[in-house]
């Protein structure tokens, strides 16, 4: 048996084990993202004093987020895609504009919750405040984390170090990335839309 | 960052008992203890998250201002509750499953015997783990959930006892008709099956939310939670470590010694927590410093008192069991107690690279035989062919390191400390990511 | 595993060696993106469509799962991965469900002055 490196040698499932792993963790963030969706829920419409979803929260503008969020998702398969055929220009420019677009986002969120606070709304008013702001504050760190991370792996693509050899380091950035984008796409629904 | 490393040795667990078995090692070839710290893991990666939440919101509250638990903002102290005992009931299964996997392990060694049921046993096991998310306001019968919510929680608290009842047959069953050798490790084993059976059926009491209306934050639960607990896992772990405490250090632990610390734990465990079911009932509250002396319970906690000391007596001569050992401890050969599985077939301690040729395995029990199939052959004592090692790494530590430094800025109350420790993470975690594989 | 080097210069050549094992193929991938978005103006339109409110909860609901499953299944890969991925993913899933669906049932009517005594 060779022993070459981790990634290729045999294993008793026949399946890659750093995709294992990750898909591990993103089972384990599914519990994560369930309690503060959980508790977002069980304290909707409890807040004693506003300002209240409905006079707060920005439907077009949010909108627009979402979208960005999933254009993103778009560019990162694109980005893989282009990878395991060994096309790097592509992958480069794919996996830049995944970051670029994921950047957008956050700058969103920042509007957003600027926003927010103007309009009397902070992480302490109320239950709707507390809610809010730590569930979209955890999802934006992790957005954070996945723009640093896609744009490391641009780095070291730039320094022609990434490459489809290594093409499961970017399928793995994927899969964290559409997760983060899956779990907006659930708290669009049941944050911003269902009020 | 007690969670994060709990969740990185899950993701690692699982990968590695799932992806990186020798060649034949299928999973119904996978020793007992193995199979036991798998379901342990899955419950360890579903349930850390939502305690982590839970003491996330409770930073929340008391750093930032929000109103989490606040009853006054509308939100309840309930939800506390719920969110620990998510995590609260699926920890003591993480508590428990890996000491049951050890007996499973322990007990037909000594019994000559292969485990009775071993199918049975594994999914029994599994079946606790799921089930195990099923239960956790069993936890909170007193804090008014109503009558619906209380007889769910009470069934489903009463069904988890099925596939642990039925683990425990499994275990006396591999004993009955076993050619016993009453080795520290059995002694161990044994103590727990027993003390299991008392501790799971004041757990059974509990399951009755009018029995539980009176249990609950008394000293009968601290009965029940010192029998599994203690009698539970501390036995199991010590029957764990007496027999493989040879394999680990290459040096047996003195027979006699071992069998004193024993007796002296076993004594001292009921007498420490056996009153405490009365005391309970007479009405002690739990998680006090004090009591009136008119409650009538001084001389039972006095019992309790003298079994405390005893534990720590039997400690004190385990201790000197294993500091002895380490210059008088008769050397250990590979094979001290006669296993059945892998780890008998290599030297005591291991080699760093464990198996000098991986063992191809063929069946449950490869170092036994059985009417079915002969022993297996060791690996050779010198490996043939060059094996390759990874090697260490200290950027693992320093990314670890940034996160004392951040929680240092909450203890602080100085924000710019954070931003330290998040440098320091990111840091180690960059120069971690980028070191060559082989070195 | 997967990985030739197999110099593609646009984005659709690639397909015929991705089909071959059973991944989506670029064009797959755009047409899903389209239907994400197609998705979402639905569900921004349900929203602002007042004649659709008495059924908005269900809708929304029903249309942002077929997001979560669109994006999970195709751009996640898992419709054509080991069913063991899908086993990682789906029984936490599941499980956090459940426990959000308890939670709910739980709490339903416990906040309120009525319920205080005690749920459903």
């Amino acid at each position: 048996m060779t022993h070459a490196a981790a990634a290729t040698h045999r294993t008793s499932m026949g399946l890659d084990s750093r995709k294992m792993a990750f898909w591990a963790f993103i089972g384990s963030e599914c519990l994560l993202f369930g309690s503060l969706i959980s508790t977002y829920l069980v304290y909707k419409g409890r807040s004693v004093v506003g300002p209240y979803p409905h006079e707060i929260l920005n439907i077009p503008f949010t909108s627009v987020s979402t979208f960005d969020l999933l254009m993103s998702s778009l560019m990162m398969v694109l980005a893989l895609a282009a990878v395991q055929r060994g096309d790097m220009k592509w992958g480069k420019i794919w996996l830049f504009s995944t970051a670029l677009l994921g950047l957008v986002f956050l700058g969103g969120q920042v509007i957003e919750f600027t926003e927010f606070v103007h309009k009397g709304l902070t992480i302490g008013t109320n239950l709707f405040g507390c809610t809010f702001f730590v569930l979209t504050g955890t999802h934006g760190a992790h957005v954070t984390v996945g723009v640093l991370w896609l744009l490391t792996l641009w780095v070291r693509a730039l320094q022609g170090k990434l490459g489809p050899a290594n093409a499961m380091t970017v399928e793995i950035t994927g899969l964290y990335w559409h997760f983060v984008d899956v779990v907006w796409i659930v708290i669009f629904t049941v944050v911003y839309l269902i009020q | 960052m007690l969670g994060i490393s709990s969740l990185a040795a899950g993701f690692n667990f699982i990968v590695t008992i799932l992806n990186l078995r020798a060649p034949g090692m299928k999973m119904m070839r996978v020793p007992t203890f193995s199979w036991m710290t798998l379901v342990t893991n899955f419950l360890i990666i579903t349930a850390f998250p939502v305690i982590t939440v839970g003491l996330l919101f409770l930073m929340f509250d008391r750093f930032f201002g929000t109103h989490f638990y606040v009853r006054e903002a509308g939100a309840t102290p309930i939800l506390w509750q719920h969110l620990f005992w998510l995590f609260g009931h699926p920890e003591v299964y993480i508590l428990i499953l890996p000491a049951m996997g050890i007996v499973s392990e322990v007990l037909p060694t000594f019994a000559r015997k292969p485990l009775f049921g071993y199918t049975v046993v594994v999914y029994s096991g599994i079946l606790i783990g799921f089930m195990g998310w099923g239960v956790w306001s069993h936890h909170m019968f007193s804090v008014g959930l109503g009558p619906i919510a209380d007889s769910v929680f009470s069934a489903t608290s009463m069904l988890i006892a099925v596939p642990t009842g039925v683990k425990i047959f499994n275990w006396i069953a591999t004993l009955w008709g076993g050619d016993i050798r009453g080795t520290t490790a059995l002694h161990f084993a044994v103590g727990f099956v027993a003390m299991f059976i008392i501790g799971g059926l004041s757990g059974v009491t509990h399951a009755s939310p009018p029995a539980d209306l009176q249990q609950t934050d008394s000293y009968y639960v601290v009965a029940h939670i010192h029998y599994v607990f203690f009698g539970g896992t501390i036995f199991g772990l010590f029957a764990g470590i007496y027999y493989w405490w040879p394999k680990m250090t290459g040096r047996l632990l003195d027979e006699t010694l071992g069998k004193m610390h024993f007796w002296l734990q076993f004594v001292g465990m009921n007498l420490a927590f056996f009153p405490m079911h009365f005391i309970g009932l007479l009405g002690m509250p739990r998680r006090v410093y004090t009591y009136s002396p008119d409650l009538g319970v001084s001389d039972l906690n006095l019992v309790s008192t003298i079994g405390a000391f005893l534990i720590a007596l039997s400690i004190l001569i385990f201790v000197v069991n294993l500091w002895r050992s380490r210059t008088r401890g008769r050397p250990a050969p590979n094979d001290p107690w006669g296993g059945a599985t892998l780890e008998w077939s290599i030297p005591s301690p291991p080699p760093p690279y464990n198996f000098s040729v991986i063992p191809t395995v063929e069946n449950r029990l490869p170092r036994w035989r059985t009417e079915r199939h002969g022993p297996m052959k060791d690996p050779p004592a010198v490996p043939p062919a060059p094996i390759h090692m990874p090697g260490g790494s200290w950027w693992p530590m320093v990314a670890a390191l940034g996160l004392p430094l951040a929680a240092l800025a909450l203890l602080t109350h100085t924000l710019w400390v954070a931003f330290v420790g998040a440098a320091v993470l990111l840091f180690g975690i960059y120069r971690w990511a980028f070191e060559p594989f082989e070195v | 595993m997967s990985g030739d080097a197999r110099g593609g210069t646009t984005g659709t050549r690639a397909a015929g060696h991705e089909a071959a094992h059973g991944h989506p193929t670029v064009g797959v991938y755009l047409r899903i993106a389209a239907v994400l978005v197609v998705l979402t103006v639905l569900e921004v339109g349900v929203f602002y469509v007042p004649a659709f409110h008495p059924v908005l909860v269900p809708t929304l609901l029903v249309l942002s799962a077929v997001k979560f499953t669109l994006v999970v299944l195709f751009y996640m890969h898992l419709r054509s991965d080991s069913r063991f991925f899908s086993f990682l993913f789906g029984a936490p899933l599941m499980l956090a469900a459940v426990v959000l669906v308890a939670l709910l049932l739980l709490f339903f009517g416990a906040l309120t002055l009525r319920g205080a005594s005690g749920g459903g």
